[in-house]
């Protein structure tokens, strides 16, 4: 009996299901009607969003609360276009996702036809890799490679081009699908004379410091890491994409580092003979713009997945390309305890005198909200961010305990990612509690969602911190540019509980610093579906400390200046 | 700023040119020459490429080209283990009086006359890149038409592989 013809369409969506696809977020339009159709008879839940960019940061929240890939699709021409801010944001922060896009028939390629997009040329330069399919009998296969490229080694954002007469043509599942990809470099298996030649280099440190970034979060190397600074004795600080990868709890953690780090972290920074990335690529917000000024007197160890980032930045004395997790556990038998009975006394006293702190006086204030959210869900919730100030008082105010529950756009600084990212985490875990921390600015360019959000019930907690402005910009403006604030004023805001009413959503308001305890206590016990809790916090409050972009460790601002300061040179 | 040459084994597939050349536009590098054909089976194929720029970069920009799921290999060449050739066409205007002399550079250069009219003449020259820039310079000197070159293209000497 020969096989059973189908629609390309539907070995794609057949495909799909057989790699476990559970949710499939989109946004139809005609190039896509035969995909869209297949998936009427499929199991694969669709996720019909308001937007195809929410639909690509809910795919990538489901990917990093997950580590399963987050699978997208779109139609053609802007359906696609919408797309590409969300595959920026994945690719940057190494997110594997996989976005589907409708394409115009083949004949018509190139000819300008009605909503073609050369999805393919507009795409290049932010994907892991793409395809324009030209044959409906290479679906299987394509999908089969798109998976392996996506979540293998530093994963990423994979785009597969789908012409509509492709979509529709006959055609037969494969029995067996092969896949080719002679030019794919699987993750390396660590060289063991590395291994132990990081271990020597660690010898002998005085004073260490372990950066933990979103390659230990994507490895699962969390525990492996505290084995391994338990055993050296060395504190550890993590980036804003690592947070999670090291227990913030724990007597070790300094916290987050960078420009808006904590003071302590930042002092180890300085103060540092030796430091120690593990799955994290030296990024510029947490170093100078001139890297041979970050550490000068300090060693410089680096673990990282992708040899293209090894010596990319920073040039160090030892390095293992490979997997965190298994490097890690490696490492572990082959080093000894160190003498760091004074460092850890030095960095303990920095805690004590360099406190995060902020005045509970004077207003209501983002960081007592965050705060307060963060004791009474205990530290235990899934938080989204958005990008901003807001973003940055709750990197330093909800500290993270474990690996995939803290979901950030961190080398894009995607404004609008925090709320949408919370749909595919509270998707994913639908009984955690998960609570995405917005700013009044970036909750708008993707509240369409709120639809989205509410028809599936999710209970995410939306904590908007309307400060009425684009803070982090007026921040700027106002420590280096004379207060000469331009553009950042977000006058006309709605009255966002009004705003979630008109949904059908519940709304919660808090204004003043005497209700935060009890407004939070019930929304964090509202578990029918999405809730706004609309934080009015004071409009000018900066977020300290900070260290200008471009300046080392040294140059750190610790509480709000008195003088204006000079523009730095470094970018954003 | 430093001449480089690379050479990358790749597949032979729509867009993987794209790839490859948005590692250098990104940065503003400059490709100034580059080869590409078919190679093996016509499964894969072959880019040569130079650029001028600093060493770090490069290095850089070949790691990234290895990340390509569509690079198989990519890596700088150094002169001393290489051969390297390029051919270039050179139409000339030439005169009564000029032409001999023209002829006698050609000659010089190991050069041929592929092409010849009474006001015109092609000369094609293979050879490595600062033999060519070399002739064009002295035939500069004269009234040139126009200039074809290949671009470089190299292969590893002995037993390494290109
Ligand atoms: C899409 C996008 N546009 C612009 C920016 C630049 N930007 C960074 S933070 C910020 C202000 C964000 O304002 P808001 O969401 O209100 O948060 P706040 O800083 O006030 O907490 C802006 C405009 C960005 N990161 N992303
Ligand atoms: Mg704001």
């Amino acid at each position: 009996m020969s096989k059973k013809s189908l629609t390309g369409a539907e070995v794609l969506i057949k495909c799909l299901e057989n790699k476990g696809v559970e949710y499939i977020f989109g946004y139809p339009g005609g190039a896509a009607i035969p995909i869209f159709d297949a998936l009427y008879d499929s199991k694969i839940k669709l996720i019909l969003t308001r937007h195809e960019q929410g639909a690509t940061h809910m795919a990538d929240g489901y990917a990093r609360t997950t580590g399963k890939p987050g699978v997208v699709l779109v139609t053609s021409g802007p359906g696609a276009t919408n797309t590409v801010t969300g595959i920026l944001t994945s690719r940057m922060d190494s997110v594997p996702m996989i976005v589907l896009t409708g394409q115009t028939t083949t004949p018509n390629l190139g000819k300008d036809a009605f909503q073609e997009a050369d999805v393919f040329g507009i795409t290049a330069p932010i994907v892991k890799h793409s395809y324009l399919v030209k044959d409906q009998n290479e679906i299987a296969t394509i999908v089969e490679e798109s998976f392996e490229i996506c979540n293998t080694g530093r994963p990423g954002p994979v785009v597969i081009d789908l012409p509509k007469d492709i979509t529709s043509a006959d055609t037969v599942m494969p029995e067996k699908i092969t896949i080719d990809l002679p030019g794919f470099k699987k993750t390396p298996k660590a060289n063991h004379s590395d291994i132990e030649h990081l271990a020597k280099t660690l010898k002998g440190a005085k004073k260490p410091l372990i950066v933990v970034g979103q390659g230990v979060v994507i490895s699962r190397a969390a525990t492996a890491i505290q084995k391994l600074a338990e055993k050296l004795n060395a504190p550890v600080t993590s980036t804003l994409l690592g947070k999670g990868g090291f227990p913030e709890t724990h007597d070790l953690s300094v916290g987050m580092l960078g420009m808006h780090g904590t003071a302590y972290a930042n002092r180890c920074v300085e103060h540092c003979d030796l430091i120690f990335s593990i799955g994290s690529r030296w990024d510029d917000r947490i170093r100078p713009g001139n890297a041979e000024e970050f550490c000068p007197n300090a060693k410089k160890c680096h673990i990282d997945i992708d040899p293209a980032e090894v010596n990319r930045i920073i040039k160090v004395d030892a390095s293992v390309v490979g997997d965190a997790k298994e490097i890690v556990e490696r490492l572990v038998p082959l080093v000894e305890p160190l003498e760091t009975k004074e460092w850890l006394e030095t960095v303990n006293k920095w805690k004590k005198k360099f406190p995060l702190s902020y005045k509970i006086q004077g207003g209501l204030k983002a960081q007592h909200v965050i705060e307060k959210i963060y004791e009474l869900s205990k530290g235990n919730a899934i938080v989204t961010a958005d990008v901003g100030q807001h973003q940055m008082w709750a990197a330093q105010f909800y500290r993270t305990a474990k690996p995939n529950r803290w979901l950030n756009s961190g080398g894009a600084g995607t404004m609008g990612f925090g709320f949408p990212a919370a749909i595919g985490a509270q998707l994913a875990e639908p009984k955690e509690c998960v609570i995405a921390i917005v700013g009044d600015g970036g909750f708008q360019m993707t509240l369409c969602e709120l639809s989205t959000a509410m028809l599936h019930k999710l209970p995410i907690k939306i904590l908007i911190i309307d400060n009425k402005y684009l803070g982090m910009v007026r921040q700027w403006q106002s420590l280096f540019y004379e207060e000469r604030l331009s553009g950042v004023d977000l006058e006309g805001n709605p009255d966002f509980v009004k705003l979630g009413e008109s949904y059908g959503i519940k709304g919660f308001r808090i204004k003043r610093a005497a209700d935060i305890e009890k407004v939070l206590s019930k929304a964090l016990a509202y578990n029918e579906g999405p809730c706004i809790i609309h934080a009015e916090v004071v409009k000018e409050d900066n977020v300290f400390p900070m260290i200008p972009a471009g300046k080392s460790a040294a140059d750190m601002i610790i509480n709000p200046p008195k003088k204006a300061l000079e523009k730095p040179e470094g970018s954003t | 700023m430093d001449q480089h040459t690379i050479s990358l084994f790749v597949n032979n597939k729509p867009g993987v040119l794209l790839r490859v050349a948005l590692i250098f536009s990104r940065r503003a590098f400059n490709i100034e020459s580059l080869v590409v054909s078919s190679a093996m089976d016509g499964k894969y194929s072959r880019m040569t490429i130079t650029a001028s720029g600093d060493s770090k970069t490069l290095e850089e920009i070949i790691k990234q080209a290895n990340n390509l799921v569509d690079v198989i290999h990519a890596g700088e060449h150094i002169e001393s283990e290489s051969i390297e050739k390029e051919l270039a066409f050179i139409k000339m205007k030439i005169n009564a009086t000029n032409r001999t002399e023209i002829l006698q550079i050609v000659d010089n250069f190991k050069s041929e006359t592929v092409d010849l009219t009474h006001e015109s003449l092609i000369i094609q020259v293979t050879g490595k890149t600062d033999k060519l820039d070399a002739m064009i310079e002295l035939l500069s000197h004269y009234e040139v038409i126009e200039i074809v070159r290949t671009g470089k293209v190299v292969m590893a000497r002995g037993d390494l592989n290109t």
